[in-house]
């Protein structure tokens, strides 16, 4: 589903340099996590996936099913499936959270050559959605995540991405800020979007987040690369033993 | 100080013909010495301080400069979903036809043509009284002038509830129209109203609406200028408030080739609250003033000035505000936010917030902001799958809900959300 071929990405402003060769396949109804310390580069793959200024692509590919992301606007990566949870949600004053997400839906659709979505389906598909994650009818109504907690803002992304439906979901620190309680609220509305059809990537710095969305491969990201790959024990030998000891044993 | 000779003559040439209208004695004496104001002040020249930034040529010039007509049947009616008193004016000039009947439970509505015959009449201490008022520290000639050679508007005395708002709806159908409009509003003690107004009115139009709030009264005022490009205004709010009055003003303004909203307020009684805010939109030639005087003279006041404006294309803005603290006002709270979002290097915010404090126990803050889109905020709009140009449009909204959050009734505020939507769709398109 995702492959990432040799990603080569420098930080335009200072010409540093982040990734040097990540290679990385996401197959569908897989979830890979990548595990990495602070500056290793596991956001900034996030952001060059799904189309953020600032980054230059110098070497490498990354598709989805085949199409170069690389190539499109950040729209249009999103239209054909790729699903980025920020770590720092926006906050957007004035413009509702219904509106927003209907927009977001229905922009997709049409993208897709695919019939909008009504407001009575849309308001209907909403509802029972925000009931699994706990988002009350308040949130909905209120400003794009102005007044959020931080747990409420991930639970949001997570709505978010449950009605978008994309092919491949990455979640950037998805547990950052969270309590144990909000985690595992987070963790069951990933869960219950688990499919044969979806990818997951989930980007993250702690072990914690993975005992709750159980991933079938692990990666340890570091500098740039991918120096590690495993199963799930992978994530409890780092837990154990920390980044310093794997880095140490690669080099 | 003498008018300076280049000033007399862009006066004169103005001036030339126009006669003070016939009418009751009252009247004629306002006109009359609103005249010599506007003689003694001389029209705005592009040298005055207060015209600065604005360019006062085109509103000063004998004839009105020529502009088409535009064509906004497409759209829904402004307005046309609430239960309201429809009057309508047609370049300026009353239209009974088009009309509501004028009685409404609470108010007492005149045409200011019929109400000038008559020889007592309550408007005899306002009409221009307040326009006159407003005329220090800072001259503002053009509104003398409206006092001097306007013929229609409307007397407005409200004593009790008004059981709905009224609307005011300027067409513009000439392409050489000049129209002057002067409006009086009194409001009683404890009484209520809701003026709405919207429309081009004019190829130029020179408005002036003087409001008298009484004792705890409350006045709404929410006004739309929008889409006919080429349109000239300069229009002229006066208010003066009582104690525990409330005075609350929203004015959204799309497209115009030049406009100059001027509102001036006087804080006379204790514990009384002032609200200005605006919401433009501009586009390529267009060219927006708001300019605001605050005067705190009482106890206790409460004043905010909220105004955004969104440039784009070389599109020019332009906000003066000030509020000014008169000594023995204690316990101000004046607040005064102006701010820009720049979508281009073309386009330009002018600001010139002003605070002048003579007392010593008030708390009065302002700020003044241009930017352009926050990049972060388009970047996550965008990865949710929203175009670009979809989610700018967003994000201008979410710039001006903020002046759209200042008016007070749900139903008006939706309404103008919805018709800021349509607009920038449409601008889009």
């Amino acid at each position: 589903m995702l492959e990432i071929k040799n990603l080569h990405v420098d930080l335009e402003e200072e010409g540093k340099t982040i990734l040097k060769g990540v290679d990385l396949t996401v197959e569908a109804g897989r979830v890979h996590a990548i595990m990495g310390p602070n500056g290793s580069g596991k956001s900034t793959l996030s952001y060059v996936l799904s189309g953020r200024d600032g980054y230059e692509v110098t070497e490498g590919s990354a598709t989805l099913d085949g199409v170069n992301l690389l190539d499109l606007e950040p729209e249009e990566r999103a239209a054909a499936g790729l699903f980025l949870a920020f770590q720092y949600p926006v906050e957007i004053p004035g413009v509702g959270n219904m509106t927003f997400m209907r927009t977001a839906v229905n922009a997709q659709r049409k993208a897709r050559g695919e019939e909008e979505m009504s407001a009575a389906d849309f308001l209907k598909a909403v509802r029972e959605k925000a009931k699994t994650l706990q988002i009350d009818a308040d949130m909905l109504k209120r400003p794009v995540n102005v007044g959020f907690s931080g747990g409420e803002k991930k639970r949001n992304e997570i709505l978010q991405m449950a009605m978008l439906a994309p092919k491949m979901c990455i979640l950037d620190e998805t547990d950052s800020g969270l309590d144990v309680d909000a985690m595992k609220l987070v963790a069951d509305g990933v869960n219950a979007l688990r499919d044969e059809g979806r990818g997951f990537l989930v980007i993250t710095h702690y072990q914690r987040l993975l005992d709750h969305i159980k991933p079938d491969v692990v990666h340890i990201m570091s500098n740039g690369r991918i120096i590690k790959t495993g199963g799930p024990e992978l994530a409890l030998e780092v837990e154990q033993s920390g980044y310093a000891d794997l880095k140490s044993e690669v080099a | 100080m003498a008018v300076p000779q280049t000033k007399q003559t862009t006066t004169e040439a103005r001036l030339a013909g126009a006669a003070v209208p016939v009418g009751a004695g009252w009247i004629t004496s306002a006109r009359e010495t609103a005249l010599t104001r506007v003689r003694a002040m001389g029209l705005p020249e592009r040298r005055d301080e207060y015209w600065k930034f604005t360019r006062p040529d085109s509103l000063t010039t004998p004839e009105a400069p020529q502009a088409a007509v535009y064509d906004g049947s497409d759209e829904p009616e402004m307005f046309g979903n609430l239960d309201r008193l429809k009057i309508v004016f047609v370049d300026g000039v009353f239209d009974p036809e088009a009309s509501d009947d004028l009685a409404l439970e609470g108010i007492n509505v005149e045409r200011l043509n019929d109400a000038a015959q008559r020889d007592i009449h309550w408007a005899k201490d306002l009409y221009g009284s307040l326009e006159e008022r407003g005329q220090t520290p800072v001259p503002r000639p053009l509104a003398s002038l409206n006092t001097a050679l306007a013929t229609d508007g409307l007397l407005i005395h409200v004593t009790g509830r008004a059981s709905k708002p009224v609307n005011l709806i300027y067409i513009h159908k000439s392409e050489t129209s000049d129209a002057l409009l002067h409006h009086v509003v009194k409001l009683d003690a404890g009484a209520e109203l809701t003026v709405l107004e919207n429309g081009p009115a004019a190829a130029r139009f020179n408005k002036v609406m003087e409001v008298d709030v009484g004792d705890r009264a409350t006045f709404h005022h929410v006004r739309t200028q929008g889409r006919d490009h080429e349109r000239r205004a300069a229009t002229h709010v006066f208010a003066r408030l009582a104690s525990e009055s409330v005075f609350k003003s929203f004015t959204m303004t799309a497209n115009g080739v030049m406009t100059r909203n001027e509102c001036v307020i006087e804080l006379t009684g204790d514990d009384a609250t002032a609200h200005v805010a605006g919401a433009a939109m501009g586009d390529g030639d267009f060219h927006q003033d708001d300019t605001v005087f605050i005067t705190h003279d009482a106890e206790r006041c409460e004043s905010r000035q909220v105004f955004k404006k969104v440039l784009r294309n070389g599109a020019t803005g332009v906000f003066q505000g000030k509020i000014l603290v008169k000594p023995g006002a204690q316990k101000t709270d004046g607040y005064q936010i102006s701010q820009s979002l720049l979508l281009d290097d073309d386009s330009e915010f002018l600001a010139k917030p002003e605070l002048e404090i003579y007392a010593d126990d008030v708390a009065c803050s302002h700020g003044s902001t241009s930017g352009a889109i926050d990049e972060d905020a388009l970047y996550y709009l965008r990865a949710r799958g929203i175009p670009k140009p979809i989610a700018t449009d967003l994000l201008t909204l979410s710039f001006l809900a903020e002046a759209v959050e200042e008016i007070e009734d749900e139903s008006l505020r939706d309404e103008i959300t919805t018709r800021l939507e349509a607009w920038l769709g449409r601008r889009r398109g």
